[in-house]
């Protein structure tokens, strides 16, 4: 492997308990700068675990392990603070907040970023611009930016809208929690475009998702499957595709 | 997660009530007490002609005979009313006069506030009066106003200048006979704000009333009238605020207006008197009676409230919806935090045929505080086809708060239609956790998702105001779960 500087997520060891019960147990993820990394898995084998305990959800306890993000030990660092480094979660389960409009919300999340940056708040024509393609690029019509936050939102609006947000926050790396879930084909393919569309030498993405299909538009650097907590294979591609046709079955009950 | 996020938004929630101070002004401050005395001598110092004193010493009179209402959802230490003054003013003033003359000291006060009374300030499309203890300090655009008819000036001026219309209007809508503190407001009311916008006169400016308590130990109970004639068009907007004390402090203010045909009165209020500390000490007892007639055909009265303050705030702005196809809105955010109580709501009494009113109540309660929404829709047998809509919101923040809702309907005819929804919410940890990925930080937050819950209401309040009542939804959620 290539000079440490390179990297921008080093999970080392990771022990994460929920509610008196064990989720991860010494799960180990390197991620470098520009690379897409997919993580499959059986149901409850803690994908979204370790998608929250990244951003920080305190239902998660962390018992042994490091997280390193850019170089920041991670854990110590309030959820917001990581965020405004450049972590950004794309919800499984995007939450509803009735009444705050969705510019107003994106309008906020982007001056704390820039508060954080020690930057003015964005100027309101820029910001409005910017918005109006993003939301072009994604297939959001005018009107669903001064609707509430999810309020109301079909399940395809809601993923949509989480990467609008992530497009609009620009992150340095983005784990997007199921994001496919619930997408008919021409969503997914817009939500693929999207993602593809952050994808250069800065930004890295981490996908969490049950199907291939998503993952042939992505075409990660890397598939790994989670089970039990850990990391037990990692592959290219090709091992999603062989997934898709054989289950987990012959993974897990080899370990 | 509960855990930390109480913590932290109990940091949140301790921040300082920012209009504390107090201005240390020579006050000319009658006694504590009251009697037919302090009322002769508040009418004489206002030069009042007869029938204002009659009327002030018949309320007096009344108000002896009755006895504090208990009915309310509110813990009130009891109020001994000989221990308050009635009447105190900054003693340098006689009345308004134009700004020149003016003390600098109050106008600096106000200045802090964020009232500039200066009629090139930022305010400028804004006609201010400003109320300081007992007295009307200044008003502003008086002349500008003039120009298209608008009376606008303190009321112990329009008792001297327009003692017809007085006569004509006053006590008309909110008799003394009303309740406890209209009638005491009725024997010692010291000053207020007199609107009269002629017919067919859309009134070219926003009017407001600028309250500010100074004097300790003194009440203070002011009236407005306000009267929309024939086809005119009035938006009136009041602010108060007050210093931080250790004692309670009594406003026990009257507010009646009339819409005669055609005519639409919007009246907003932005109340952030001091609401006492963290621990319930101190605040500003704020019991006012708020009543629109619409009297005429086709009126229309339209109320906004922010109601951020006080220890207690006991109030019910209400419509009579008395001309036929006339329209009553009430519009309220009441926010309590620590130990505020809040009991507020409206009564729409709907006695025209075709008449319309809309309710939409949010409130938000905070730490160990008490909201109560409180309301009334009367249907009477002549209201014939008339319809309410009602919606009563309520956000819990934190577990020890409570949200109460009291609505009461009476239809006495079969033609008309009403409709209630409630709901009560609170603000999730998720919601957090969704705003902190967001890079927004938990009192950051906590203002947004507090404002989307709000949003109805503060879309009703004119522009100038919307964007401070929101900087002050977010300031008094100080420390809101505990």
């Amino acid at each position: 492997m290539s000079n440490k500087k390179e990297y921008v997520l080093e999970i080392n060891d990771l022990s994460v308990s929920t509610s008196g019960s064990k989720i991860l147990d010494g799960l180990n993820l390197s991620v470098k700068k520009g690379e897409t990394h997919a993580i499959m898995g059986p149901n409850g084998s803690g994908k979204s675990t370790l998608a929250k305990t990244i951003a920080g959800h305190t239902d998660y306890e962390i018992n042994s392990g490091t997280i390193k993000f850019l170089g920041n030990d991670l854990i110590s660092m309030p959820i917001e603070e990581r965020s405004n480094l450049g972590l950004f979660l794309g919800f499984q389960y995007p939450i509803e907040i009735p009444g705050l409009s969705n510019t107003a919300f994106l309008k906020a999340a982007i001056n704390a970023q820039r508060k954080y940056n020690n930057l003015e708040d964005i100027p309101a024509n820029e910001f409005l611009l910017e918005l109006k393609s993003k939301a072009d690029q994604l297939g959001l019509d005018q009107s669903f930016l001064s609707r509430g936050v999810n309020e109301g939102f079909s399940g395809g609006e809601k993923k949509r809208n989480e990467i609008l947000q992530m497009l609009m926050l620009n992150p340095k790396v983005s784990i997007l929690d199921e994001t496919d879930s619930g997408l008919d084909i021409d969503s997914m393919k817009i939500v693929a475009d999207g993602v593809n569309s952050t994808r250069n030498k800065e930004t890295s993405t981490i996908v969490i998702t049950h199907y291939e299909r998503l993952l042939n538009y992505l075409e990660p650097d890397y598939v790994h499957v989670i089970n039990d907590g850990q990391i037990i294979k990692t592959g290219d591609l090709t091992l999603a595709n062989e997934l898709e046709k054989k289950g987990y079955e012959w993974l897990t009950k080899k370990k | 997660m509960e855990k930390q996020q109480n913590k932290e938004i109990n940091e949140f929630l301790k921040k300082n009530y920012e209009y504390g101070f107090e201005t240390d002004i020579e006050s000319e401050t009658l006694p504590p007490g009251i009697n037919e005395d302090v009322i002769r001598i508040i009418s004489e110092k206002k030069k009042e002609p007869e029938f204002l004193l009659n009327w002030r010493l018949k309320a007096f009179a009344h108000w002896k005979k009755l006895k504090a209402p208990e009915w309310s959802q509110l813990n009130i230490d009891p109020i001994d009313y000989q221990s308050i003054s009635y009447f105190s003013k900054p003693k340098q003033d006689d009345g308004p006069k134009s700004l020149d003359e003016v003390d600098p000291k109050l106008l600096e006060t106000y200045e802090k506030l964020g009232i500039p009374l200066h009629e090139r300030a930022k305010l400028a499309g804004v006609a201010v009066d400003a109320v300081f203890d007992s007295v009307s300090v200044v008003t502003t655009f008086k002349d500008k106003l003039a120009e298209a008819g608008v009376i606008f000036c303190s009321f112990s001026e329009a008792v001297q200048d327009h003692p017809e219309l007085i006569k004509k209007y006053l006590g008309k809508v909110v008799p003394y006979r009303d309740n406890y503190f209209a009638a005491l407001n009725a024997a010692v009311f010291s000053d207020g704000t007199f609107v009269y916008i002629p017919k067919g006169v859309r009134c070219p400016m926003e009017l407001s009333t600028y309250f500010r308590i100074n004097e300790a130990k003194t009440g203070q109970f002011e009236r407005t009238l306000i009267v929309a004639d024939e086809k005119s068009y009035v938006s009136y907007l009041e602010g108060c605020t007050a210093p931080m004390r250790d004692e309670n402090q009594l406003h026990a203010a009257v507010v009646e207006l009339i819409a005669l045909n055609d005519a639409e009165i919007k009246y907003s209020t932005v109340q952030n008197w001091y609401p006492g500390d963290e621990k319930g000490k101190g605040g500003i007892y704020n019991f006012v009676t708020k009543r629109g007639d619409c009297r005429g055909e086709n009126s229309k009265i339209s109320w906004t409230q922010i109601e951020t303050g006080s220890a207690i705030t006991w109030k019910y702005p209400s419509c009579i919806l008395r001309g036929n196809n006339s329209t009553g809105e009430f519009h309220s955010i009441a926010l309590t935090n620590n130990l505020q109580q809040a009991d507020t709501g409206t009564k729409m009494i709907h006695l025209g045929k075709n008449t319309k009113s809309k309710i939409i109540s949010k409130g938000i309660s905070a730490k160990s505080s008490q909201n109560t929404y409180r309301g009334l829709v009367s249907m009477s047998k002549g209201a014939s086809q008339s319809r309410n809509y009602t919606q009563c919101d309520s956000l819990l923040i934190g577990n020890k708060s409570g949200a109460h809702t009291f609505p009461s309907i009476n239809v006495n005819n079969t033609s008309s239609t009403l409709e209630h929804e409630a709901t009560t919410s609170k603000i999730s940890d998720d919601q957090l956790f969704y705003c902190q990925q967001r890079g927004i930080d938990e009192e950051d937050a906590i203002g947004l998702i507090v404002s989307g819950f709000c949003k109805e209401v503060l879309n009703e309040l004119p522009m100038e105001f919307a964007v401070e009542a929101r900087a002050l939804l977010q300031v008094n959620l100080e420390g809101a779960i505990g």
